[in-house]
């Protein structure tokens, strides 16, 4: 008898735990679960894994699926799923299920439900929405287990769609006399705030409330909220920053319940949360730092005991006074904290500490000084990350004398990393300080070609761009511009000599353009060498068809003579049958101009000091053609974005996040007058964005002002030899072998350093031309340094761009035709677009042939102003002397003081620009501004008599061929007296809208007994100082846009940091460019502006993913492109 | 916090906790490729990792890897002691916790979890707490099964087999090798 009660307790347990689990946390191993696990343990393949699983699974959807199932069943199978899933298995069949399960199983299973469905999904996920109403129950239930249960799963993941159906149940849950209870409600409150602020915008007084709470841990909850919402927003919340401080105090002070202590530290969560909420409010405020400075103080002096979490408040703490205000005693401690860190023997606490050095080396340089020694030995560290966190911070410390050694590690770091994301990083890095403080040009180039070897094809392509820009655009000395480049030619023939299979693809188009263009430079190369040279290239199996097509351009640039001729027929015959249809253009192109070699030389004339090229990104001269085809009823072209749009559009929802705007990755549109290969098939593919591409042209132009600097003679010839003197190092015959040993290591860090003496002294050497600088003058160096976050955007960051070269582009402007017909002399074969597109439609290359019979006319244009300005306008040719303003003088500011008192007085109340000065020679002054005015933008010319004599016979004339013009008095006084000045007036229109205008100014004059003169200025208008707010209603809105056909669409990004970024964003659109901020509801937005009166533009805004998605329409053709372009501007600029 | 995994040093999954919405092929490619990357570290190694975009955390008890993920502004050492709280929190609930406690009540481990940080941030750092939380929807187990809590005796380890037994003792993690085979 007692047998069978015995077998029976026996097989209980087992057959009740296939429906449930025990009372206690530990679970049978006998359960499904066990066995499962156990079989999965007993396999020995990967395979048999698979089957088995494979098995489990289709078992399991059998059951879940059928009718019978109970939800205790359920519940045992959801948990075999979660096992199935983690270990790799989809089971998406179950979701439902598990969905079910939180809906209709009691409390445990519930449990398990929640948790299922909390693993499966993600917010994003549809299925979500069918947990929306079981989370609704459970909130009013009266079981508060399956109310934390749903403020769980609430906190974790909700449908953003969905948060007004269950906001005010959470909200209530604030009020709950339940700590638990609030605390959660508290954090699904914040998960709201993160996923949708503006839906809890209403209840910030209730995150005050949960501030307040009597209990820690609701409090506690509520901190996170805070955080973030101080970080969107800091000026909202400095009236908190006493209670903050307040609260830290009392937490500092163990004023806590003892179930806050973590290993008798008291409440550290708490704490490091109050000290990331301070630094956040301290940042650039003074007066609120001052408020802080005690309480910091004291968690600084409590927080000595040596244990981890001490650790992690201290840095906390040291990063917070690091980002406030700063205050000398705190950050003497901060120093002295970060010091600990970076000696400590424990390599976490080391870890940090360098990352807090590399955080504060910007402010204080003298710290990283303090411990060189230690940087040097972690330079050498085993640890991978150590090494880089090292490299990370020299980084930050370089300057124009320490370049060479840290580039050096740099680069030795990059060839032993394996780990793309660290490569790609640290290449740019590195191409960035070869760029600004390279020493000579041998070590720039043998430097830049390891970038280019390592980097290959993973780099960004902005380094390559900016290389060949920096080549071909050069420096202030021509001579050193054609030093470094013929530094570049005798380096890349070598290795193209050499093994180019080896070579990434990258770096071959490097070295196609370079060849293409300075292999003249080197008198000893025959260009038909360099064309054999570059045919093997062409045979190289590893050759992509974008190199090929580098290689034919550079080839098309030296194919003039006969060797070289023939050279390049025969390659040309090769390829014009080739499939891909841009290498058989270039092949074209190649044949044809190496037969023609005078027209070669007119292509690509051999100039040491190319002008830039002004490509019409709008793409103007296409217009006739446009405009042709669609009266013969072709279909508006619409830009790629704008398809894909429609066509999402054309599903129910839109699921997709928008097309990335395309990226602009090759620099510039005029690298210089020949363009690459590469910079085509991207404009080409851009036209709709392409005034942005013009304007990345135009930022990454300044790039060069820092380099320029560096480069000059100062940086170079005195700090050498430090650096040099740690390269070069060699072991003297004399030492030990062991010796020479140590300093074989020590080069090439690969071993720990042993501590002997010669070592030591090895590092002292390794640090003094590390840290060279680092002392006196150091702030200087660190100055361009930007945001270390930002490093990868550095390209735009680097300054402002126009200032420093307009001068220079006004003075090549004065003596070029107008940028449409220049684009038109040079479309003929060159990069521009048009040949590009000749190949891809029969249609096009109509448009290329009118392009070859505008060429020979505008050619003479080019000759004419490039070569002698006499002439070049008929009003001047009467005269016997002109000359062309020196613009670029400097002109004297004191000169313009007197003048706004000259602006006429009908102007007074109307917004003016500064009086800039245009023109200035020995007899004349001349400085211009403009007017807004209402219906017309008023050009005031200010002529000062600067002789002892009066000028006579003064004529002022302005054209533009945009713009309209005209005298607004009929010709004033023809005589200005001495020191007079003479006002002249004239009402601009626009006749096509333009992202910027030119106006080209003539002045004629003649002093007494002398010849008549002329001056020649120029003046740029940008479109914005036509634009007018257009004050319209929604409903007149709505027709306007319905009649408009001309429009644009684009992503912009959005001024993210506000509260209201859709708010914020056209505030500052409105306030930067006067447009009519018409309506915003919810996320979209609609604004109105005119050109003048009577072009009206309008734009719709729509926030999208983080973007602002802004739709232009208008009447009036391209004026949505460039009031996109001013509104893109603005919002970088912003 | 982004994520937490755990994982054993076979690199078996053991535990994944997502905090952001990723999709499930970039989910496993991530743990695919950042188990490798742990495992593949010496033990003397910095428990930092810059990987990626991320900034990986993670420490080892016994034969288990903790490793999480977090956002940029967050505190390394605060992300440690997380772990270590969530160890503690396993060790007092399973009593002397070892890698197969984990593996067989992986449930439990997500409630304890989930009841310690809720949408990656910390909720209840009181030891006491969190378990109190737990054990009353334990104890309400109990009410619903109460016969079962007849047989709820002391777990048997031996009809456990090939599993790791090695203790995770968050007092003095160990590092020590165990021959841990539960693949």
């Amino acid at each position: 008898m007692s047998d069978v009660v015995e077998k029976t307790l026996t097989a209980l347990p087992s057959l009740l735990s296939l429906d449930s689990q025990p009372g206690s946390a530990k679970l049978s191993s006998s359960s499904k679960l066990g066995l499962l696990i156990r079989g999965i343990t007993e396999l020995t393949s990967k395979h048999e894994e698979e089957k088995l699983i494979q098995r489990e699974l289709s078992s399991i959807k059998e059951q879940v699926s059928s009718p019978n199932a109970t939800m205790r069943q359920m519940k045992e199978l959801m948990v075999r799923t979660i096992y199935c899933e983690m270990l790799g298995y989809e089971a998406s069949f179950s979701y439902i299920h598990a969905i079910k399960l939180a809906q209709q199983g009691n409390v445990l299973e519930k449990r398990v439900g929640y948790l299922a469905v909390s693993l499966f999904l993600n917010e994003n996920h549809e299925l979500l929405l069918l947990l929306v109403n079981t989370v609704l129950k459970d909130l009013q239930s009266t079981n508060l287990i399956e109310v934390c249960m749903a403020l769980t799963v609430v906190g974790q993941m909700f449908p953003k769609d969905m948060i007004p159906a269950v906001l005010p149940l959470v909200e209530e849950k604030l009020n709950h006399p339940k700590e638990i209870i609030r605390r959660k409600a508290v954090l699904a409150l914040y998960k709201f705030y993160l996923i949708a602020p503006n839906q809890v915008q209403h209840i910030h007084n209730k995150f005050r409330k949960a501030l307040c709470d009597k209990d820690p841990g609701v409090m506690s909850a509520s901190l996170h909220i805070y955080t973030q919402l101080i970080q969107d927003n800091p000026e909202g919340y400095k009236d908190l920053t006493a209670s903050f401080v307040t609260i830290l105090k009392q937490v500092v002070g163990g004023k806590l319940p003892m179930d806050f202590n973590y290993h008798s530290v008291p409440a550290p969560w708490v704490q490091m949360q109050l000290l990331r909420i301070l630094s956040l409010l301290g940042k650039n405020d003074q007066s609120t730092s001052e408020i802080m400075y005690e309480v910091l103080d004291e968690s600084l002096r409590r927080a000595e005991m040596n244990h981890n979490i001490t650790y992690a408040i201290l840095y906390e703490c040291v990063k917070c006074i690091y980002t406030i205000h700063p205050k000398s005693d705190l950050l003497e401690k901060a120093a002295k904290c970060i010091g600990n860190f970076v000696l400590s023997r424990k390599i976490n606490l080391k870890y940090l500490g360098l990352k807090a050095l590399t955080y504060v080396v910007q402010q204080d340089p003298k710290l990283a000084l303090q411990h060189q020694m230690t940087i040097i030995e972690c330079l050498d560290h085993p640890d991978f990350i150590i090494k880089r966190e090292t490299l990370e911070l020299l980084f930050r410390i370089t300057n124009a004398q320490n370049v060479t050694v840290i580039v050096e590690k740099m680069l030795d770091f990059l060839r032993t990393s394996e780990d793309d994301y660290t490569t790609i990083d640290l290449i740019g890095k590195v191409a960035e300080l070869a760029e600004k403080y390279a020493p000579d040009n041998e070590w720039f180039i043998e430097t830049m070609n390891t970038v280019f070897s390592i980097g290959g094809d993973m780099m960004q392509p902005d380094i390559p761009n900016s290389f060949l820009k920096l080549l071909s655009e050069g420096f202030d000395s021509v001579e050193e511009d054609s030093k470094l480049r013929l530094f570049a030619v005798n380096s890349y023939v070598s290795l193209v000599q050499g093994e180019p299979s080896k070579l990434p693809q990258r770096f071959l188009q490097v070295i196609c353009w370079v060849l293409g263009e300075y292999s003249h430079l080197r008198e000893d190369l025959e260009p038909d060498v360099v064309l054999r040279l570059l045919a093997k290239l062409l045979d190289m199996k590893s050759c992509s068809s974008e190199t090929k097509s580098w290689v034919l351009m550079a080839m098309t640039k030296l194919c003039s003579g006969g060797a070289a001729a023939c050279a390049a027929q025969e390659v040309s015959e090769t390829y014009s049958s080739s499939l891909d249809t841009v290498l058989r253009q270039r092949a074209h192109e190649l044949q044809f101009l190496s037969q023609n070699s005078e027209l070669q030389a007119r292509v690509f004339p051999r100039s040491d000091d190319p002008e830039p090229v002004e490509v019409d990104s709008s793409l103007s001269f296409l217009d006739g053609f446009v405009s042709e085809a669609l009266a013969a009823g072709a279909a508006p072209y619409k830009p790629p974005h704008q398809r894909q749009e429609e066509l999402s559009r054309s599903k129910a929802l839109n699921m997709e996040p928008y097309g990335l705007s395309l990226p602009i990755s090759m620099s510039s549109s005029s690298i210089a007058e020949r363009q690459s290969p590469t910079l085509l098939s991207i404009s080409s593919g851009l036209s709709g964005d392409s005034t942005d591409l013009s304007h990345k042209g135009g930022s990454t132009a300044l790039k060069l002002d820092g380099v320029k600097r560096v480069w000059g003679r100062e940086g170079y010839l005195t700090q050498k030899e430090p650096a040099e003197a740690a390269q070069v190092e060699v072991p003297s015959p004399l030492q030990s072998p062991s010796q020479q040993g140590d300093g074989d290591r020590s080069q090439t860090q690969t071993s720990t350093p042993a501590a002997t003496p010669e070592c030591d002294q090895e590092k002292q050497q390794l640090a003094s031309s590390l840290f060279v600088g680092l002392s006196s003058q150091s702030s200087v160096c660190l100055m361009g340094k930007s945001e270390p976050t930002f490093q990868r955007f550095r390209k735009k960051t680097k300054g402002p761009s126009t200032s420093s070269i307009t001068s220079l582009e006004t003075a090549n402007q004065l003596v070029s035709p107008p940028p449409v017909d220049k684009l038109l002399c040079n479309s003929l074969l060159d990069s521009s677009i048009a040949s590009e597109l000749g190949v891809s439609s029969p249609e096009q290359t109509t448009q290329l042939s009118e392009g070859f019979t505008d060429n020979a006319t505008c050619d003479a244009q080019v000759e004419l102003a490039g070569s002698d300005m006499k002439g070049s306008d008929p009003a001047v040719n009467g005269d016997d002397d002109c000359d062309v303003a020196a613009f670029s003088e400097d002109p004297d500011p004191h000169k313009d003081l007197c003048l706004p008192s000259h602006l006429p007085a009908e102007f007074s109340g109307l917004v003016h620009s500064e009086i800039t000065p245009v023109v200035t020679n020995q007899s004349l002054d001349l400085s211009v501004c403009h007017v807004h005015k209402e219906d017309c933008l008023v050009l005031v010319v200010f002529i000062t008599n600067s002789t002892d004599s009066a000028i006579q016979q003064l004529l002022v004339q302005i054209v533009s061929e945009e713009l309209e013009v005209t005298c607004m008095y009929d010709s004033p006084e023809e005589e200005v007296r001495s020191h007079v000045v003479a006002v002249r007036q004239y009402c601009i229109k626009v006749k096509r809208p333009l992202v910027h205008f030119e106006l080209v100014g003539m002045v004629s004059y003649q002093l007494p007994a002398e010849m008549p003169q002329t001056v020649q200025f120029s003046y740029k208008l940008p479109l914005t100082s036509f634009i007018r707010p257009l004050t319209v209603s929604t409903e007149e809105y709505g027709t306007m846009w319905l009649a408009f056909s001309h429009d644009t669409k684009q992503n912009l990004t959005m001024m993210s940091d506000e509260q209201q970024p859709l708010v914020a964003t056209l505030n500052a659109l409105k306030k930067k460019l006067l447009l009519h901020v018409v309506e915003i509801i919810g996320e979209e937005g609609i604004v109105a502006c005119s050109v003048l009166q009577d072009q009206p533009c309008l734009m719709h805004c729509r926030v999208h993913a983080g973007m602002l998605a802004v739709w232009l329409r208008s009447s009036v053709p391209d004026l949505p492109d460039c009031l996109l372009y001013h509104c893109q501007r603005t919002l970088q600029e912003h | 916090m982004q994520f937490m995994l755990l994982f054993s040093r076979q690199g078996k999954l053991r535990l994944q906790k997502w905090y952001v919405p990723l999709c499930d092929k970039e989910k496993k490619k991530i743990t695919r490729e950042l188990v490798q990357t742990v495992l593949a570290r010496k033990p003397k190694m910095c428990s930092f990792l810059e990987w990626r975009d991320l900034k990986v955390v993670y420490k080892r008890y016994a034969s288990l890897y903790f490793c999480c993920a977090i956002e940029n502004q967050d505190n390394e050492l605060i992300t440690l002691e997380i772990i270590h709280r969530y160890v503690e929190l396993l060790d007092k609930y399973f009593g002397s916790v070892c890698e197969l406690d984990i593996i067989f009540n992986f449930e439990k481990a997500y409630f304890i979890l989930d009841e310690f940080l809720l949408g990656g941030e910390a909720q209840e750092t009181s030891k006491k707490n969190v378990l109190k939380a737990i054990e009353q929807a334990d104890l309400l187990q109990e009410n619903i099964d109460f016969q079962t809590r007849l047989f709820a005796g002391s777990r048997d380890p031996s009809q456990r087999t090939g599993g790791n037994r090695t203790h995770i003792n968050p007092v003095c993690w160990p590092q020590t090798t165990s021959p841990a085979v539960c693949s």
